[in-house]
């Protein structure tokens, strides 16, 4: 029988099958950052064991840094502690770190990519859930807790029980207007913040093969929101195309051998897969969320749910809270509300191309005077990119203000925070209570839904401003 | 890390799905760099008004007296979103030993195992019956024969856990001591891995 991309690769990294347990699984790439490290470096330190394999792991500093005058000292004493441990401990060491102030500092789930550190075939972990980002390579790629952290310092391995596989298969095409985020959102609305659970799912079909590579990094990102282990897309030329010449690419005869491998990694035709779903691309529109988990999602021009439409009563009582919670009615339009907040960034939806598609959108136009705005690039490179496209002047001159490199707004760790009450369309990937800060209300969307907001100040259908 | 065998104890239900580990433990309390202390922040912005620990929340259950105990029994989904292990922290720091739930997130369930709390999964009916229990009523998790009984009614039901886990929740052991047991096998394995 065929195996799965998922098997092919998993299975030449498990050093050990435990008997009935999970199997020892040798990671090729460590991506740690300041918030999930410390904990794991004392760790390691208190058994008097060394970091085993350092060479393989890459730091930045990314989730708990300012996204203003990163040349100065960090003001929050207790964020300037966390961000100089990391310093210390990647010295102390022999870890590579990308810290404030260096070319490569960003999100670790863009910077991975961006520097060519993320390879097809690839064992890849990191203390935080979005690293299925990286899966979007072809490679096996999920977050760990700190204690996994501490595996990957002792023994460049963790612990982990195969997952089942799930292949959603996205065919045809996009309606205009609609992109690699709404996918993301249309699948985790229809089958649930839980329903992946358990699994690893590979994305496949054309809609998949037509999209860009940080168009398919959104959706491996997302993969996390419905309980997924990790998401992941067979590389093709796509892949090799955006990989070739990337600082930690492979170069020369190497290219050429990593290549060969590369192309074995396909699930075969008679694969088999613990459950299969179809989705018909045009059936997508732009999705927005009106809930407090990424699975209550819907249509941008859709109705929120009717209270009759839910039977089970825990389910109705997480429903009413999530709607007080969020300021909003049962069976109620939320196309024309007004929102406070427009925050693009997060490892979702901060590469450079986000930011083209914003600027396409609003072009020689300017922000809506009622909306404030939190706009922040993935990295540094995507940062120096934006100025030598010439996009921050599009920004400039539409009355919007470009921060600097960061996680920000997505998790609230650091000072970019939505008040209590107000709206906020955000690119990110999370609308839990109190995420980007205590009482603010997140609604999910892509890019181009975003942009829109930034014009109109309310929650717009950019099909209506396409043409 | 500690060990668990046997468990009677009162529970605190949490009737909420879908807890994410923002609201276990909210993102402004993971500037620490060391593992303690987090309890005090367990459930943060349910527990309190404006973040101000004079002014509990009297509808969150934490701050109801009749519940107590060492069990903390949530609806479905419990502990999605975010790896943070800080939420795995905070549930045992403020005193949590095992947490009973009918579906866990991956990662919250690997957090809590390599920090000696037991996640328990249960059927739908078995949780929906431990919410019909009195505050009062207790709860035993039996981990060496795997099972859960509702003490007041007798009704029981086992619960999976993998035979290597289970070996190491008994006796305290955790998965670093075993992996740095394998170092010569990993690197046997990394020679031909590399090539």
């Amino acid at each position: 029988m065929g195996k799965t991309i998922f098997d092919k690769i998993w299975d030449k990294h498990v050093v050990k099958i435990i008997e009935g347990g999970p199997s020892v699984l040798y990671i090729d790439k460590h991506l740690i950052h300041e918030v999930t490290s410390p904990q794991a470096f004392s760790g390691i330190e208190k058994r008097g064991a060394p970091l085993f394999r350092p060479n393989q792991i890459v730091a930045t500093a990314d989730h708990n840094v300012p996204t203003m005058n990163q040349h100065l000292p960090i003001a929050d004493q207790l964020s300037k502690f966390q961000v100089d441990t990391l310093i210390e401990n990647c010295k102390k060491h022999g870890v590579e770190l990308y810290g404030l102030g260096h070319p490569n500092q960003g999100i670790v789930h863009v910077i991975g990519p961006e520097l060519g550190i993320t390879q097809p075939g690839m064992t890849i972990v990191c203390g935080d859930s979005h690293t299925s980002t990286h899966g979007a390579f072809g490679s096996i790629a999920f977050g760990i807790g700190t204690s996994e952290v501490e595996m990957v310092f002792a023994a460049q391995c963790v612990m982990q029980t195969k997952p089942k596989v799930m292949r959603i298969n996205i065919e045809g095409s996009l309606q205009n207007g609609v992109v690699s985020k709404d996918i993301i959102l249309y699948i985790i609305a229809k089958i649930s913040a839980s329903g992946a659970t358990g699994y690893f799912v590979e994305y496949a079909g054309s809609a998949i093969r037509a999209l860009s590579m940080e168009a398919r990094m959104t959706i491996c990102n997302m993969s996390i929101e419905m309980g997924a282990r990790g998401g992941i897309i067979a590389p093709d030329e796509t892949t090799y195309t955006y990989m070739k010449g990337r600082p930690f690419a492979p170069q020369g005869e190497n290219w050429n051998k990593k290549l060969t491998q590369w192309k074995e990694l396909y699930s075969d035709a008679d694969a088999k897969f613990d459950l299969e779903i179809n989705i018909n691309a045009a059936d997508i529109d732009p999705m927005i969320t009106y809930g407090t988990n990424p699975g209550m999602g819907l249509s941008v021009t859709g109705k929120v749910p009717t209270m009759d439409s839910i039977s089970d009563p825990t389910e109705k009582q997480n429903f009413e809270k999530a709607l007080a919670y969020m300021g909003l009615e049962a069976g109620q339009s939320l196309l024309g509300m007004p929102v406070q907040y427009v925050f693009i960034g997060s490892c979702t939806n901060s590469r450079i191309e986000d930011f083209r598609l914003v600027a396409s959108i609003i072009k020689g136009k300017q922000k809506n005077a009622s909306v404030k705005t939190l706009i922040v690039p993935g990295s540094q490179e995507v940062a120096k990119q934006i100025k030598a496209e010439g996009l921050d002047k599009i920004f400039t001159a539409a009355g919007i203000e470009i921060r600097q490199a960061g996680c920000s707004a997505c998790l609230g760790m650091n000072e970019d925070k939505i008040p209590a009450g107000e709206y906020c369309i955000s690119t990110s990937n999370r609308n839990f209570e109190g995420r980007q800060g205590a009482g603010a209300r997140t609604l999910l969307a892509s890019p181009l839904t975003a942009a829109a907001a930034l014009l109109t100040g309310k929650i717009t259908d950019i099909r209506t401003m396409l043409n | 890390m500690q060990s668990l065998q046997k468990i009677s104890s009162r529970f605190i239900p949490l009737r909420v799905e879908n807890v994410d580990t923002d609201q276990i433990i909210p993102a402004r309390f993971l500037k620490a760099t060391t593992k303690e202390g987090f309890g005090k922040n367990l459930f943060r912005d349910w527990r309190y008004e404006n973040d101000d620990e004079s002014k509990p929340k009297t509808d969150f259950v934490l701050n109801q007296k009749q519940f107590s105990g060492e069990i903390l029994v949530a609806a479905k989904n419990f502990g999605c979103g975010s790896s943070r292990e800080h939420a795995a922290w905070s549930i045992q720091d403020y005193g949590f030993k095992v947490v009973v739930s009918s579906f866990f997130a991956d990662i919250f369930k690997n957090n809590a195992l390599n920090n000696g709390v037991l996640p328990v999964t249960v059927s739908d009916a078995f949780l929906q019956a431990i919410f019909a229990q009195s505050a009062e009523s207790t709860l035993t998790i039996d981990l060496e024969k795997q099972t859960i009984t509702i003490d007041t009614t007798g009704s029981s039901e086992s619960f999976e856990i993998n035979a290597y886990k289970k070996t190491c929740m008994l006796n305290g052991y955790d998965d670093i001591d075993y992996l740095l047991s394998m170092k010569e096998e990993i690197e046997k394995f990394e020679l031909n891995h590399n090539k």
